[in-house]
């Protein structure tokens, strides 16, 4: 049987406490009062206060598809590193390879593993020069990543300097619009915004503007001092940008078949067994944490992407059944850009697209396609159900 | 926050209209789906289906969470509401016009027990603080 599922009540209770109070305890970001301002539902994120949505989640998921929409990710952490040997510390620190870094701005995605295999977080690392690399960290593991990384520093003896920077506000602008957004809130940007190719980054002063985001649609995250945050977003909404709230963040983000830390994956589950593999490189003699581990195991899952046949709403650890073995959904939820329910499952191999599973929910056992993810990629759907 | 006057409440955040005739119309409350978001999903009980009081007889998904919806008093189900089933989003829309299911109540005089709208508020309230 499947876990029992929380009472209308249970939730209204939870949420109404969620909305109602400021716990001190929360940690703000520079632009909480500006989402209080917005009337946004906050609710405690990981320790943040944070807006979950400003009225309509679906509407807001919308929004980014077909328009412009502006999220509050200053939750997340920037973290300097700079010294002597810094590509050095990051070809031993992660899976990926820094060394496909080869212009200044270029961004990577990697997992930090830890010596079994798992994965500590996933981070982005942006080249700035080889002096100064910034890591981009999540919010849930920010002084968790810090630690191991002071740790290794000293333990390699790197003396390299990690500068956490909680002086920066970050601001994802996403959206078909995203550019002309930037554009118009920031007269003059367009310098930049017109060369800056996707994944790649330009400073300026303090201001960072980084071509990357978390929806599957074109846009920028663009880190500000903390203090110009809530003049910036205005400027940002003035010229278009709806803000968006953490709801509408995770259906693009499942939408856009991109892991969420801690649900696809975490510190027991290997990258290999998370749809990662891409990030992992293994190609070069590099020796890096976890590689050892990784080339030891063995590998039984894979992480895929199902559609809900029957009617209903794939959610996290609904069990999967398949011909060859039970599997778990790691993220599901309710795809407003395909109006049907679709989910990341991690499930035995031999699970081919195109097959189908059971899943488990509540009393019942319902049909999903296995289909190979992304689902949604710039506003348009990519699977054929 | 909208409670009408000439509806029946429960703890658990169902409405309840006493028809005319003595049956039963059940929904969620305003405050439940302002809560829980767009709605996305309804799993209605079927017609013929015989419930005992605070019986798990109903599913509510919401863009965020899935939650039970139960039924208010003993009885029997008569109708479920097809048309809120491929809408959801009228929940959002009018909670209190957007009914779920209707029941025929195995003793009419259970309908006492459920809280007015009173009643509600102050719980409404009790959880807000």
């Amino acid at each position: 049987m499947e876990r029992k599922r929380a009472s209308l009540k249970f939730l209204v209770t939870v949420m109404s406490n969620q909305a109602a109070s400021t716990p001190a305890a929360l940690k703000h970001t520079p632009l909480n009062a500006t989402h209080r301002g917005l009337s946004a539902k906050m609710v405690d994120f990981g320790g943040w206060d944070m807006p979950v949505n400003y009225g309509s989640q679906i509407e807001e998921h919308h929004a980014v598809r077909t328009g412009c929409g502006l999220f509050d990710v200053s939750h997340m952490l920037p973290l300097d590193i700079r010294g002597d040997n810094v590509r050095t510390f990051l070809k031993r620190l992660v899976a990926n390879n820094v060394d496909k870094l080869k212009v200044s701005g270029k961004a990577l995605y990697s997992c930090m593993l830890n010596e079994t295999g798992g994965v500590i977080d996933d981070l982005i690392i942006y080249f700035m020069d080889e002096r100064w690399f910034r890591l981009v960290v999540n919010a849930g593991t920010a002084e968790k990543d810090l630690a191991w990384m002071e740790k290794m520093n000293a333990d390699w003896g790197m003396g390299l300097t990690l500068t956490p920077r909680r002086d920066l506000a970050m601001i994802a602008i996403q959206g078909p619009n995203a550019t002309q957004a930037l554009n118009n809130a920031l007269p003059g940007v367009d310098s930049i915004t017109a060369n800056l190719k996707p994944f790649n980054a330009a400073a300026m002063g303090e201001m960072f503007i980084a071509r990357t985001g978390y929806t599957g649609e074109d846009g920028f995250e663009v880190m500000v001092l903390a203090k110009s945050a809530p003049f910036f977003w205005k400027a940002l909404m003035e010229a278009g940008g709806k803000p968006i709230g953490l709801g509408a963040r995770d259906t693009l983000r499942l939408e856009a078949g991109m892991n969420l830390y801690g649900q696809d994956m975490d510190e027991t589950t290997s990258p290999l067994e998370s749809g990662l593999a891409w990030t992992v490189d293994m190609k070069t003699e590099r020796d890096f944490v976890g590689r050892a581990a990784l080339e030891k195991s063995e590998i039984t899952k894979q992480l895929v992407g199902l559609v809900l046949l029957d009617k209903g709403v794939l959610r996290s650890h609904q069990k999967v059944l398949t011909k060859n073995g039970d599997g778990e959904i790691t993220s599901g939820t309710f795809s407003p850009t395909m109006e049907k329910s679709i989910a990341l499952a991690r499930i035995p191999l031999g699970i081919a697209p195109g097959q189908e599973v059971e899943v488990e929910i509540r009393d019942k056992k319902l049909r999903a396609k296995v289909v190979k993810y992304p689902f949604v990629r710039n506003g348009k759907v990519l699977i054929e159900i | 926050m909208s409670i009408p006057a000439n509806l029946k409440y429960t703890p658990s955040h169902e409405w309840v209209r006493v028809e005319a005739d003595g049956t039963l119309t059940v929904g969620i409350t305003h405050h439940a789906q302002d809560l829980l978001g767009d709605m996305v999903f309804i799993e209605n009980p079927v017609a013929g289906r015989t419930l005992s009081k605070g019986e798990e007889c109903a599913v509510v998904e919401s863009v965020k969470a899935a939650s039970d919806v139960y039924a208010p008093v003993a009885g029997e189900v008569i109708a479920a509401n097809a048309e809120v089933e491929s809408s959801p989003e009228a929940i959002n829309k009018d909670a209190y016009s957007a009914w779920m299911f209707k029941l025929k109540p195995a003793n009419a005089a259970d309908v006492a027990e459920l809280m007015d709208a009173a009643a509600y508020q102050k719980l409404v309230e009790s959880e807000a603080h």
